[in-house]
């Protein structure tokens, strides 16, 4: 009897559901639906956790402080992926017919599956500084976004730190640099443009790639990384693999200031694990840490000291953290513009793809939003979707990320030409359709 | 009362052996089938055909091919994700090579390649059974996915190390690729699945299909019978991953539609597909259809069913209580019936030729 | 010629001309080893005793060590802490076996398997949700585990023992050893090594399955405990580190699933042979090897003996 109770109530669920989803919900009249793809479950939790909760509280705080953007109110929705390419998609599917304006993938898997998708369906990607480096190329990728910078950008900021400290680019003649980077497409990423300028600079690139099954067992690439002493390491890694690299850069007594991880091996529980030794780490990044700001202190007013923040308070401020409200900025940003340039309040994807590439966020414009010295100016165009913008290295103090350089450049001159062959390629293997969306004037 | 075989008469040999001699059966696969392709299109959402239909058939196909291997031939493998990772490099090799070949074409031949690395695989299976074999092919697993990372040449080089699926037309109509519809692509699929499960059906139920239960049931029995033993189970590996490896197809270019591949096809995958076989009843291609509906299908539908009738979940914690509850159905349902869905299947049929008056 | 010599010689070359590397390469594979036979170990206990494949394992070690942190987290002294992690573990035995096993007794090897991955997916749900998604630090001070390192000469160079592994070392063989005395010396030993020999024979002679059970899960659950703590101890504990639970079957299929001493020596031939592997060969081949390496050195054992190096003969009638 009761299996018969539970299949009744099943099957009734599941229509229940079926005829839910297919019934497109109304909009009103001057709401924004933003729908946000993040994981707080799943092997790579740790890392995902705190910018789920930084992108829902900038936009929370937004609703809450002023009601919203240009008096549309935002409507947020988190949609769980655990980091996984299949839910990830799932998560597409059932959102898209609510009218996003924008999805934020937070998944390089996901990110190239939603690039042909999405394009299909025009509606915006905006994969900050990570997913396909290419798609950079607004002319090719007229939906796709991934400002500030690419991950070719920071490895070329990588080499100019490396230069610097060494005393010119002339000086990496003969330097071993060594990569150890999650064995996936994402930790392959930056071999192509470090390969490019080892040749050119005369450094020696060497490869240390960590399975991802062997992410808190990397005993023998370190053991590698002794027999080989490279002068510098960079680390593209993710998740768990982050903070075991630096505890075995530790164990192992590698100058821990030679350790620079891409901004997303910056994260403070990443850094914490290594313990006092850890310290000096660095890790490239495009925001500030800390709470040290108007507009974190504002979200700590009108989202977490309300309770409206799934955030732990002393998670507030931490580098993840602000790297999620950093994109909400832009979203939140890009509506404003889109906005502008459209003059309605509730905006459509197709408004939201005029706004991003007419983003204009000025060093005044950075000032009124609390966030100055917060983050560096950011500008995109039609055919620039990156804006290649500048990028930092921070270090670990021991208990914070501080600023450990100035704001760089990346090397564009020799970023450039790969991702215009890469987008070439693209296009190519794809029979990917020529741009059909005119450029704004003036972008 | 209306499901009864009385009055039927078999006049012939080959309509004693038919797979479904009973003509209520018949109409009943009929019915299905008329479901499946009519009414599910005219119902179902894009939301439902691409998250909830296509993955559903994509693992039923991985699920028969396991299924034949694990449930027909007793040889526990845990190498499927990437015997399905083959499929999709084959596949996706074969139409960057020969773009003017039909796409449905090169799905299928795809399998071959994966069959033929599934020979490879299946060598060792003549000594090691049971667990220690499961465990074996897992070096298959891993090795398999290593090379999917490893090998430029299989993706072409791409920065990315992903597969790029380019739009490909059947009579002009998108099949794959983004601009292919949900429906277009349901339709490619079920075709596939239809005609992959009746060939299916047709081996097991004959002369190979009973030398593999042979070998399942006591190998040194079935040796002794005549059936060559080498020969016996490396035909179900190459059957299994033929399969495997037209699901893997199926699934990087009318599911997902390309993308980062070779995390596609990882362990997990592979554990789930024999989840799906058990659960569903080991040597039964039924149960392969119920496994992979219930491992593939819940999870979404709790996921978005249960927000839609009105019990609000949502993110992590959503995420949590689904683990839980998908544990717990696991066990409650191999509690209930340990032969698997299958069985309760059986179970049902029986009971609806006694009603209304059961004895 | 030239890969022939790479391939053959070179990797030799290598071993003689940096001695110390070799030695240190030899070291960490012991360290590995030793860790992964403690995670085969909770595979072993439960095999012999039940014939359950636990997938759950892996699972078990995670929450084990989550289990003790957010006790210590809490402020509970670490003493305590790891007795009531004990307990917890304890809890967990009774409940696997009231739920689980009980109701699937005298079902095939592959439905028990299953429902393992069933318990795999309740405890990553439960766990999730009351400790959370992020890696967590075991505090080593509280447990008294040294940290640092020695650094012994050695060929001219030095090899590098970290405090903590060598701790690991010597508590994972006080574990076997105490493993090996309850199995042989003590009645409870007895018992289910009776039960691993036959049940219904056990049954016959008055021994409790039931009781049995609980107590294999148990001492599987008290090593996954262990485990948790040495592995957290060299990087953290975190729902990532399931995957590691996964080395721990070529383990498995070298030694036999049956046996306490295959466990072990096992672990040592895996994690030798993958570092020695991975650390010599593995540029050849753009390195990662050590994935699937410690797989085909299982195999290539297993196709001399089937039933792994130290496992029952399996004598096949008709």
């Amino acid at each position: 009897m009761k299996f018969r109770h539970f299949a009744l109530g099943a099957a009734a669920a599941v229509l229940a559901g079926a005829t839910t989803l297919t019934a497109v919900p109304v909009q009103a009249q001057d709401t924004i639906y933003v729908p946000l793809l993040t994981y707080r479950t799943g092997p790579f939790a740790n890392s995902g956790i705190p910018i789920a909760d930084g992108m829902h509280d900038y936009l929370r705080m937004l609703n809450e402080r002023d009601g919203g953007i240009g008096g549309a109110r935002i409507v947020v929705e988190e949609c769980e992926t655990g980091y996984d390419t299949k839910k990830g998609i799932e998560c597409y599917e059932s959102t898209k017919g609510k009218g996003p304006v924008v999805y934020n993938p937070y998944s390089t898997g996901i990110t190239l599956q939603m690039i042909p998708k999405a394009t299909a369906d025009k509606i915006p990607v905006l994969s900050m500084a990570y997913g396909l480096s290419a798609s950079a190329k607004g002319n090719i990728f007229p939906w796709i976004f991934n400002p500030p910078a690419t991950y070719w950008d920071g490895a070329s900021v990588f080499i100019r730190h490396v230069a610097e400290q060494s005393g010119g680019l002339d000086k990496l003649k003969g330097k071993k640099i060594g990569l150890i980077h999650l064995d996936a497409p994402f930790g392959k990423e930056p071999i192509a443009l470090l390969e490019a300028l080892g040749k050119k600079y005369g450094f020696e690139l060497k490869l240390y790639p960590v399975a991802a099954s062997d992410m808190q067992n990397q005993g023998s690439v370190w053991l590698n990384i002794r027999r080989d002493r490279p002068d510098w390491i960079y680390n593209q890694g993710w998740g768990a693999m982050n903070p075991t690299a630096v505890k075995e850069a530790a164990k192992n007594n590698f100058p821990m200031e030679r350790l620079v991880g891409v901004w997303w091996a910056g994260g403070d529980d990443d850094a914490r694990a290594g313990g006092d030794a850890a310290k000096g780490y660095k890790s490239l990044n495009f925001h500030a840490a800390g709470t040290n700001f108007p507009v974190i202190q504002d979200i700590q007013k009108h989202v977490v000291d309300k309770g409206l923040s799934k955030a732990p308070k002393e998670k507030v401020g931490e580098n993840l953290y602000n790297r999620g409200v950093y994109n909400s900025m832009l979203i939140a940003e890009a509506v404003r513009t889109a906005q502008k340039i459209t003059g309605k309040k509730a905006i459509n994807s197709e408004d939201m793809r005029k706004g991003l590439e007419a983003l204009d966020i000025t060093p005044a414009r950075l000032k009124e939003m609390g966030m100055d010295g917060f983050a560096a100016p950011v500008k995109l165009s039609c055919d620039d979707h990156n804006g290649h913008n500048k990028v930092y290295v921070a270090q670990w103090d021991g208990t914070k990320w501080v600023k450990g350089s100035e704001w760089m450049d990346p090397m564009k001159d020799d970023v450039m030409p790969l991702i215009d062959t890469a987008a070439a390629d693209y296009a190519k293997s794809n029979n990917w359709p020529a741009r059909s969306e005119a450029c704004q004037k003036g972008s | 009362m209306f499901y009864r075989e009385a009055g039927q008469y078999k006049t012939s040999y080959p309509s004693d052996m038919a797979v479904f001699p009973i003509a209520q059966d018949r109409i009943g696969i009929g019915l299905i089938l008329a479901a499946a392709f009519i009414f599910i299109p005219m119902v179902a959402s894009d939301f439902i055909m691409s998250s909830v239909m296509i993955p559903f058939l994509v693992f039923s196909l991985a699920a028969i091919g396991l299924n034949i291997l694990t449930g027909y031939t007793g040889l526990i493998s845990l190498g499927t994700g990437a015997f399905m990772g083959v499929g999709a490099y084959a596949c996706y090799k074969l139409t960057t090579i020969f773009p003017g070949v039909n796409i449905i074409v090169w799905i299928i031949v795809s399998g071959f390649f994966s069959a033929f690395v599934g020979i490879i695989f299946g060598i060792p299976s003549l000594r090691i059974k049971g667990f220690y074999l499961a465990v074996a092919t897992l070096a298959a697993q891993f090795f398999l996915q290593w090379c999917f990372v490893r090998i430029p040449w299989l993706y072409n080089y791409n920065a990315s190390g992903a597969i790029e699926v380019g739009t490909r037309t059947l009579f002009g109509i998108p099949i794959v690729g983004p601009n292919a519809t949900p429906e277009v692509r349901y339709y490619v699929l079920l075709c596939i699945v239809v005609a992959l499960t009746w060939i299916a059906s047709n081996i097991v139920h004959g002369r190979i299909g009973r030398s593999w239960m042979a070998v399942r049931d006591m190998d040194i029995a079935a040796e002794l019978m005549g059936i060559k033993l080498l020969d016996t189970k490396l035909l179900a590996f190459a059957v299994s991953s033929f399969y495997a490896g037209v699901a893997g197809a199926c699934m990087m270019f009318l599911w997902y539609g390309g993308g980062e591949a070779s995390d596609a096809f990882n362990i997990n995958q592979s554990f789930n597909i024999l989840f799906m076989v058990i659960i569903g009843g080991l040597g039964s291609l039924i149960g392969s259809f119920f496994g992979a509906a219930f491992i593939s299908m819940l999870p979404t539908v709790l996921k978005f069913g249960l927000p839609a009738i009105g019990i609000p979940l949502s993110g992590a914690t959503a995420e949590h209580l689904i683990h839980i509850m998908v544990g717990g159905l696991i066990i409650f349902f191999l509690i209930v019936e340990p032969h698997g869905l299958a069985r309760l299947w059986q179970i049902g049929k029986q009971k609806l030729r006694m009603w209304p008056f059961p004895y | 010629m030239h890969s022939l010599y790479m391939v053959l010689i070179d990797p030799f070359v290598q071993m003689v001309s940096a001695p110390d590397l070799f030695l240190q390469t030899i070291w960490e594979g012991l360290v590995a080893g030793v860790l992964y036979a403690l995670i085969a170990l909770g595979f072993v206990l439960i095999f012999k005793a039940s014939g359950v494949f636990n997938f759950a394992q892996g699972m078990m070690v995670v929450f084990a060590g989550l289990t003790l942190i957010a006790f210590q987290d809490l402020g509970v002294p670490a003493p305590l802490a790891l007795i009531l992690a004990v307990g917890v573990m304890y809890l967990m035995a009774v409940t696997i076996e009231r739920t689980v096993l009980r109701p699937l007794v005298n079902q095939p090897d592959i439905i028990l398997f299953m429902a393992t991955f069933g318990i795999t997916y309740i405890l990553i749900g439960v766990g999730e949700m009351i400790f959370g998604g992020e890696p967590k630090d075991v505090n080593t001070k509280a447990f008294m585990l040294p940290q640092g390192s020695l650094e012994i000469p050695a060929f001219g160079g030095f090899v590098q023992l970290q405090k903590i592994d060598i701790a690991a070392a010597i508590i994972a063989a006080l574990m076997i050893g105490a493993l090996a005395f309850f199995f042989q010396k003590t009645r409870i030993g007895r018992a289910l090594r009776a039960v691993a020999d036959s049940h219904k024979a056990a049954l016959s002679v008055g021994i409790s399955l039931n009781q049995i059970w609980v107590i294999v899960w148990f001492a599987a659950g008290i090593v996954a405990l262990v485990a948790g703590i040495m592995w957290g101890a060299r990087s953290n504990v975190s729902f990532a580190l399931q995957v590691v639970a996964l080395k721990a079957l070529p383990v498995l299929i070298l030694g036999g699933f049956t046996s306490i001493p295959g466990a072990i020596i096992g672990g040592l031939i895996i994690g030798i042979g993958e570092k020695i592997g991975e650390f010599y060969w593995g540029p050849l081949m753009g390195g990662g090897i050590e994935s699937w390496l410690a797989y085909l050195i299982a195999l290539g054992f297993l196709l001399f003996r089937p039933q792994g190096l130290f496992g029952e003969k399996i004598i096949e009638r008709i």
